[in-house]
C-alpha cells in the first residue's frame, strides 16, 4: 500500500500511482490513454507494464470502443484522458459500448472543471458529472484529495462490477484525508459535524468547504456540517437525508454546472424525501475562461469565501419552523 | 430438430395477421462437425438465411431487410465455413470473434445464430418486440453468440481492435481471429478510421474488416450522399492488406476470408454488393432502407426465395458432394 500524502498534490497523481498498484495486483488490468498519458499520469502504468498499456493517440472515441472490446474479452480496462474528451467527445462510445454492455471499464477522467486553468473553455469540462449521472448504469466518483483518489482507484477494481466514471483534477490540492482510506465506503463522509447547515461538496470543493466551515464558526457562530460526496452515483441517499434532517438547510458546491451534478443529485433526494431549502454553488449558464487554476476558481466564486457567503445567504432563508428529524436510527 | 423452424408463427405468438406459407424445405441443418460445406451448399444456406430474414421482418414489421440481404452471402460464408465457433459453448475462449459493426443488419446474424442452435429458432419471430431477446440491434447482454453490442455506426472496428489486443495478451492471437462486418455508413464514420489506424499501429495480425459496400444508404446512394470512394485504397493507405471482391460470389468470399487469416497484418475485404440481393424488386434499388416489406412484398420475396431454394435443393441432390 502506498504512503499517504500530507502536502498538496493533484488527484490525477493518485490515479497514476494507484493504477501501478492495481497492475501489480491484477494481471487483467490494462490501461489506455489518448495522447495525454503524462497529463493523466497513466504513463506510470505504461512504463511499468508496456504490454498492457495502449496509447491510442488523439482518438478518444476509438479508445472507448477498444476498451469495450478488451473488457468483452476478459480484461479490466482503465481508459484515461481529459474529462472533456472522456465524456463530450466519446459519449456515444461510452454509452453503447461500455454502459449498455455492462462492462467493467473504468474511465479515468483528469482535468475536470475550470481548475484546468489556462487552456480555457474548450478544455474545461463543467458538465461531465451531469452527463455521466444521466447515463444508465454508469457510476460517478469524484474524490476529494490524493489520498481519497488513491483509495477510489483501488476500490474501483475490488468492489464495483458496473462501469465507472472517475473525475480527477489537474492542480495540486490540499490533503483532506490524513490516511489513505481503506475504501470509499458508501461514498458520503461527514468530515465535520454541525447542526445549523449542511454543506455537500465534492472534489476540489471539499477542502474549501472545510475552510468555509471554520470561517462560519469563527465569524458567525454557525455550525456547518461538511459532507464529502465522493460517490455521486449511486448516491447514499440515507446519509444525505440524515444530514438534511439534522440541519434543515443545505448548500452544495461543485466545480461543475449547477445543473445535473451534485446539486441536483442532492436536490432530487430532498425534494422527494425531505424537502428543505438547498442552495447550489457552481457554474451558471456559462463557459469557463483562461487563467491560472486558482484565478479561474475565484472568477466563478468557487472558493471558501464563496461557499461561506452562500451558506450565510441560506441561513437567512432557512425556515423558522424546523422539520422533525427524518431519521431516528 | 428444426422441422418447424420456418413455418409461420402461431397466431397467438405475435397476434400477427401475417400468414406466410411454410417453406418447402424446412429442415436446414448446420454442417456436421468436421464437415466443410461445399460452395453450392453455402449458397443454399445463404438462401435459407435470406428466407429467415424476410419472415422475421414481415412479422416484426420493422427493421432493415435490404441491408441484411446484401450481407447474407458474407455472413453465410463466415458462420457455415470460416468462423471457428461452438454453438454449444458460445464463450469458448479460443473461438473466432464476429462483430457486426453494421448492427442494423442484425436479422441476418440472428438467422445464422438460430440456424446454428445458439437459441431456439422460434425466437426469430420475436424480433424487435417486447420480451424478446432479439433487439433491433445486437445486444451482447441478451443474445447468446453476440460478442459486443453494436448499432451505432463506426464503433465495431475499434471494438474488434480491443478484442484482438486482449486475445494477444492471452496468447490467443495465433488461434482466434476477429472479423468485423462494416457498412457504407461505417466507412463514413470518422471513428472507423481511428480503428483502422490503431489496428495497423498495434500490428494486429488477426483482424479482418469486411466492408459490405452496397452503395445505398438511407438518404440515397453513397455517391450522392457522401461518396466513400475507393475504400480498398483507403484501407491500404492505412497500412492494411486490402482487396476488393464480388460480395455475392461465394467462392470468392470464402477464399478471401480464409486468405485474410494468414496475411500477418490487418486485412480489409471490400465486398461490392447489392442491397436487397436475392429479392429482385429490391435488389440495388433505393427506398427500402429501414423499411420493412409490406405483406405483399414479403410474399413476393418469399415466392422468389423459395423457388430459388427448391432449385438449389434439386441441384444439390443431383450433384456429387464436392466436400
Amino acid at each position: 500500500m502506498a504512503e499517504a500524502k500530507t502536502e498538496p498534490i493533484a488527484t490525477r497523481q493518485a490515479y497514476g500511482d494507484a493504477l501501478v498498484e492495481l497492475g501489480e495486483r491484477h494481471d487483467d488490468v490494462v490501461a489506455l490513454d489518448a495522447d495525454l498519458a503524462v497529463s493523466t499520469q497513466s504513463i506510470k502504468f505504461g512504463k511499468k507494464f508496456p504490454d498492457r498499456f495502449f496509447n491510442c493517440g488523439a482518438a478518444e472515441a476509438g479508445m472507448m470502443s477498444m476498451s469495450c472490446g478488451l473488457a468483452a474479452t476478459g480484461k479490466v480496462p482503465y481508459a484515461s484522458t481529459f474529462a472533456i474528451f472522456a465524456t463530450a467527445r466519446s459519449y456515444d462510445q461510452v454509452r453503447v459500448g461500455i454502459a449498455h454492455n455492462r462492462l467493467k471499464v473504468r474511465i479515468g477522467a483528469s482535468h475536470g472543471g475550470v481548475s484546468l486553468g489556462e487552456d480555457g473553455a474548450t478544455h474545461q469540462m463543467i458538465e461531465d458529472i451531469a452527463l455521466m449521472r444521466a447515463m444508465p448504469r454508469m457510476q460517478v466518483v469524484v474524490p476529494a484529495d490524493y489520498n481519497q483518489a488513491y483509495a477510489a482507484v483501488i476500490d474501483s477494481y475490488e468492489r464495483f462490477e458496473e462501469p465507472m466514471y472517475m473525475r480527477f483534477g489537474r492542480p495540486s490540492t490540499p490533503i483532506v484525508y490524513d490516511e489513505i482510506p481503506e475504501t470509499l465506503g458508501e461514498g458520503v463522509d461527514v468530515l465535520r459535524e454541525g447542526k445549523d447547515i449542511s454543506i455537500f461538496v465534492c472534489g476540489h470543493m471539499v477542502w474549501r468547504a472545510l475552510e468555509a466551515a471554520d470561517s462560519l464558526a469563527r465569524e458567525d457562530g454557525i455550525e456547518a456540517e461538511v459532507v464529502n460526496v465522493s460517490i455521486i452515483k449511486p448516491l447514499d441517499t440515507e446519509a444525505v437525508l440524515k444530514s438534511l434532517a439534522k440541519t434543515g438547510v443545505a448548500v452544495t458546491a461543485e466545480e461543475h454546472r449547477v445543473v445535473g451534478g451534485l446539486a441536483d443529485a442532492v436536490r432530487e433526494v430532498a425534494a422527494e424525501e425531505h424537502p428543505v431549502p438547498i442552495f447550489a454553488l457552481g457554474m451558471q449558464d456559462e463557459f469557463g475562461v483562461s487563467g491560472t487554476a486558482e484565478a479561474c476558481m475565484e472568477h466563478f466564486g468557487l472558493t471558501a469565501s464563496g461557499i461561506a457567503d452562500r451558506a450565510r445567504e441560506a441561513m437567512i432563508k432557512k425556515p423558522i419552523v424546523s422539520h422533525a428529524p427524518f431519521h431516528t436510527g | 430438430m428444426r422441422s418447424s423452424s420456418l413455418t409461420a408463427p402461431e397466431p397467438d405468438e405475435r397476434g400477427s395477421d401475417v400468414h406466410l406459407k411454410p417453406v418447402p424445405d424446412p429442415t436446414p441443418q448446420p454442417p456436421a462437425a468436421g464437415h466443410q460445406p461445399s460452395i453450392a451448399e453455402l449458397e443454399r444456406y445463404a438462401t435459407v438465411l435470406r428466407i429467415n430474414c424476410v419472415r422475421m421482418l414481415a412479422v416484426a414489421k420493422s427493421g432493415h431487410l435490404d441491408s441484411s440481404l446484401s450481407a447474407a452471402d458474407i455472413v453465410t460464408a463466415l458462420y457455415y465455413r470460416v468462423l471457428r465457433h461452438d454453438p454449444s459453448n458460445p464463450k469458448w475462449p479460443e473461438r473466432d470473434r464476429f462483430v457486426l459493426s453494421k448492427g442494423h443488419a442484425a436479422p441476418i446474424q440472428y438467422a445464422a445464430l438460430a440456424e446454428h442452435g445458439y437459441f431456439p429458432h422460434k425466437d426469430l419471430m420475436g424480433l424487435r418486440s417486447i420480451g424478446s431477446h432479439l433487439q433491433g440491434h445486437p445486444d451482447m447482454t441478451r443474445t447468446p453468440g453476440i460478442e459486443v453490442s453494436t448499432g451505432s455506426l463506426g464503433q465495431g472496428l475499434s471494438m474488434a481492435v480491443g478484442i484482438c489486443l486482449a486475445l494477444r495478451l492471452d496468447g490467443l492471437h495465433e488461434t482466434a481471429h476477429a472479423f468485423t462486418l462494416m457498412s457504407d455508413g461505417d466507412i463514413q464514420e470518422g471513428e472507423s478510421w481511428e480503428g483502422a489506424a490503431a489496428a495497423a499501429h498495434f500490428g494486429i495480425p488477426n483482424l479482418t474488416a469486411i466492408v459490405d459496400y452496397n452503395h445505398l444508404q438511407t438518404d440515397g446512394t453513397t455517391e450522392e450522399v457522401m461518396d466513400t470512394g475507393d475504400v480498398r485504397a483507403k484501407f491500404e493507405a492505412f497500412g492494411w492488406d486490402a482487396i476488393e471482391i464480388d460480395g455475392h460470389d461465394m467462392e470468392g468470399i470464402v477464399e478471401a476470408l480464409e486468405r485474410s487469416r494468414s496475411v500477418g497484418r490487418p486485412a480489409a475485404i471490400v465486398c461490392q454488393t447489392k442491397k436487397g440481393r436475392g429479392v429482385s424488386f429490391m435488389e440495388g434499388r433505393f427506398g427500402f432502407h429501414g423499411k420493412p416489406p409490406s405483406q405483399e412484398q414479403a410474399q413476393e420475396a418469399m415466392d422468389e426465395l423459395e423457388a430459388r431454394l427448391q432449385e438449389q435443393n434439386r441441384e444439390l441432390e443431383g450433384a456429387p458432394s464436392d466436400g
